[in-house]
């Protein structure tokens, strides 16, 4: 049985574990807090004075690293939840230490997600009235939109039941948290997937590859944040959460093989008879443009080297596999950037062959966009920050007990 | 061996002793290959024209006027009159990348004679329009009396969706009408006033854009869609989205 506590002993103990957190941890708390305010100053400042006057996107590419950032944002969360869900969920036993905090860090990337979004998109609040009285069924960002909506409410009651000991309730809330999240992040593929016009992204590949890329994202973060929330706490492991970590570095090494493969096949399909409109961008990754950033952020930062670190850490050589997780994190925020502004640098009228549209075009973030997208990072750093105190760690003794 | 020895001691038939059934598929295929030859050129560019039967004809023009533009590109001087009415006609802003309609520039330093053409373009009105599947609030939508691809500005939330999926950049974000702004053949600002043309078209001294009904055979833009003469294409066919502004020479 969990212990009952008092509202005032609950208080008090918070307190007393922020009173206890040393300067380095205040120090992150404040940078994290100032990076979320500068956000939301840039982001309403844009917002009222006219978005066109700060951002650096055009009419030929209206998405810029917001949706970049949403993307990555929506993708760690379904991913953090996908991964965590293997043993809440589905049993595994090996997986439950890392079941609280995982989805505690879900709800924070999603709110993290709906933070940049939300400045991204020119009228926000239109579509919280429109959305539920205009809905249009053939829109793959409605169904996105609204499901990701309804996988937010579910990852929030999982968390509520898994904080009150409720087990049952909180696998189904796990398992339909999970079903929407895989729904939610398949459409989100398929807003880019199903457009007819855009070859790059065209095709059932995008959804397939969201999901698997978000599994691949979730070990990342898992590892990442347990090994720093220990950190925080400044507490030592125990002998479950390591053997936790183990199996989720396993998992990722599999992940990354996973992306590694459908990145071969995706890059070679746009090469094979050199397919217009999707050859010149693939082309721009391998050895043009985009090639550094492809070749150093997204083959080497996010798969090849964390799949070596993760195997000569043997998942049990904690700094490797921080090591290696920071680096996946950081190449896959790169990867994200990549997917959405290559797929968009084809001008439409690239194959007519006419002067205004003979070359890819280019995107580079302004100032406004970048300080909205460190505030969406300043978000999950906050709420981990916060959320490690206020839940104590997130321990889970009484799940197997 | 033994099989070319078979074959050449075999006797002619004659066409006499073939079924009248296999008679009748034989014409039938010979039909449908000069049929694809001699329609491939118009096959291969306007997907509106695709299993085109009388029968079909108003399933292929559903709407009631059908509003089509035929571009005679050869004829753009690029003078830009068109351009310049249409910001006049439907409050444009004076802004970089805001407008409803261009004219693209097309250089063939190789070409015997003339090397540049000058190719307008707008919203295509497409029978399957990217931009109205996409739009998550039916913000954009298909008319469904003319076939015009419309804004309801009111529940336009800004994610530029549709700009993503439109097929031909033929999409804006208007911040004065904060929504997405587009090319609606002058619908508000002309048609129902009782005009004939859209802006663009009547300030064509060349008469490069013919604007009309394709559901009305009278028509000239009808006439233009449906001669064999000269080339008829859509830009962009491969998009898929059965778009209403045609090209053609001349």
């Amino acid at each position: 049985m969990a212990q009952q506590f008092t509202l005032n002993e609950l208080v008090s103990g918070v307190v007393n574990r922020l009173k206890s957190a040393g300067m380095g941890y205040y120090l992150m708390v404040f940078i994290s807090g100032l990076l979320v305010l500068a956000a939301t100053g840039a982001g309403l400042h844009a917002m009222i004075t006219g978005h066109e006057n700060f951002y650096n996107v055009t009419r030929e590419m209206p998405w810029g690293i917001l949706i970049a950032a949403y993307v990555f944002f929506v993708v760690t969360s379904t991913g953090l939840c996908l991964v965590s869900s293997i043993g809440h969920v589905f049993g595994i036993q090996d997986f439950m230490p890392i079941a609280k905090r995982s989805v505690f860090l879900s709800i924070a990337t999603i709110l993290s997600g709906f933070f940049v979004i939300a400045f991204e998109i020119k009228l926000p609040w239109r579509m919280a009235i429109y959305n539920v009285i205009s809905p249009n069924l053939t829109s793959n960002i409605w169904w996105m939109g609204t499901l990701y909506g309804i996988y937010l409410m579910f990852m929030f009651m999982e968390y509520v039941f898994l904080n009150m000991n409720k087990h049952n309730p909180a696998v189904v809330c796990g398992f339909s948290g999970s079903v929407a999240g895989i729904l939610a992040h398949s459409n989100l593929g398929a807003v880019f997937g199903l457009l007819m016009g855009r070859e790059f992204w065209h095709g059932p590949y995008m959804p397939i590859y969201f999901i698997a890329s978000a599994m691949m994202t979730g070990c990342a973060v898992i590892i990442m944040f347990h090994i720093l929330g220990y950190k925080v706490n400044k507490e030592k492991m125990g002998p479950d959460m390591e053997r936790s970590l183990e199996v989720t570095t396993k998992v990722g090494i599999l992940l990354i093989c996973v992306i590694l493969f459908f990145t071969t096949w995706k890059m070679i399909s746009g090469i094979a008879g050199e397919p217009g409109g999707k050859y010149e961008p693939v082309m721009a990754l391998i050895s043009g443009k985009y090639a550094f950033s492809f070749w150093v952020f997204e083959i080497l930062a996010a798969m090849v080297a964390p799949l070596i670190l993760f195997m000569l850490s043997r998942g049990k050589n904690m700094k490797l596999m921080l090591l290696a997780s920071i680096s996946m994190i950081i190449g896959i925020f790169v990867m994200r950037f990549n997917l959405v502004m290559v797929g968009q640098s084809v001008p439409v009228y690239l194959e007519l062959g006419v002067n205004e549209y003979k070359h890819l075009m280019d995107y580079v973030p302004s100032l406004y966009e970048m300080i909205i997208t460190a505030g969406g990072f300043g978000m999950t750093a906050l709420l981990f920050l916060l959320g490690e105190k206020i839940f104590d760690g997130h321990k889970v003794e009484a799940d197997h007990h | 061996m033994d099989n070319k020895m078979d074959l050449d001691k075999r006797q002619n038939e004659g066409i006499e002793n073939i079924p009248m059934q296999q008679r009748r598929d034989f014409l039938k295929m010979g039909l449908a290959i000069t049929g694809i030859f001699a329609g491939g050129s118009l096959l291969s560019v306007a997907s509106t024209f695709n299993r085109a039967h009388a029968s079909d004809f108003a399933k292929k023009y559903p709407y009631k006027p059908h509003y089509s533009m035929v571009m005679r590109q050869d004829r753009c001087i690029d003078c830009e009159r068109c351009m310049e009415a249409c910001v006049k006609t439907n409050h444009v802003p004076n802004v970089h990348g805001a407008y409803r309609t261009t004219i693209l520039e097309k250089d063939t330093p190789d070409a015997i004679g003339g090397k540049r053409e000058f190719i307008p373009v707008l919203c295509n009105q497409c029978n399957l329009p990217q931009c109205v599947r996409v739009c998550p609030t039916k913000a954009t939508y298909k008319d469904k009396t003319t076939g015009i691809v419309m804004m309801k500005i009111s529940n336009c939330i800004g994610c530029l969706t549709c700009q993503e999926g439109c097929p031909y950049n033929a999409r804006y974000f208007n911040e004065e009408k904060k929504a997405v702004d587009k090319c609606n053949f002058c619908f508000d600002t002309r048609l129902v006033h009782g005009e004939k043309l859209t802006a663009c078209a009547f300030a064509c001294p060349a008469e490069v854009r013919i604007f009309g009904d394709l559901s009305n055979q009278e028509d000239q833009v009808f006439k233009l869609v449906h001669q064999i003469e000269k080339q008829v294409w859509v830009l962009r066919p491969e998009a898929g989205t059965r778009p209403n502004v045609f090209y053609t020479k001349g």
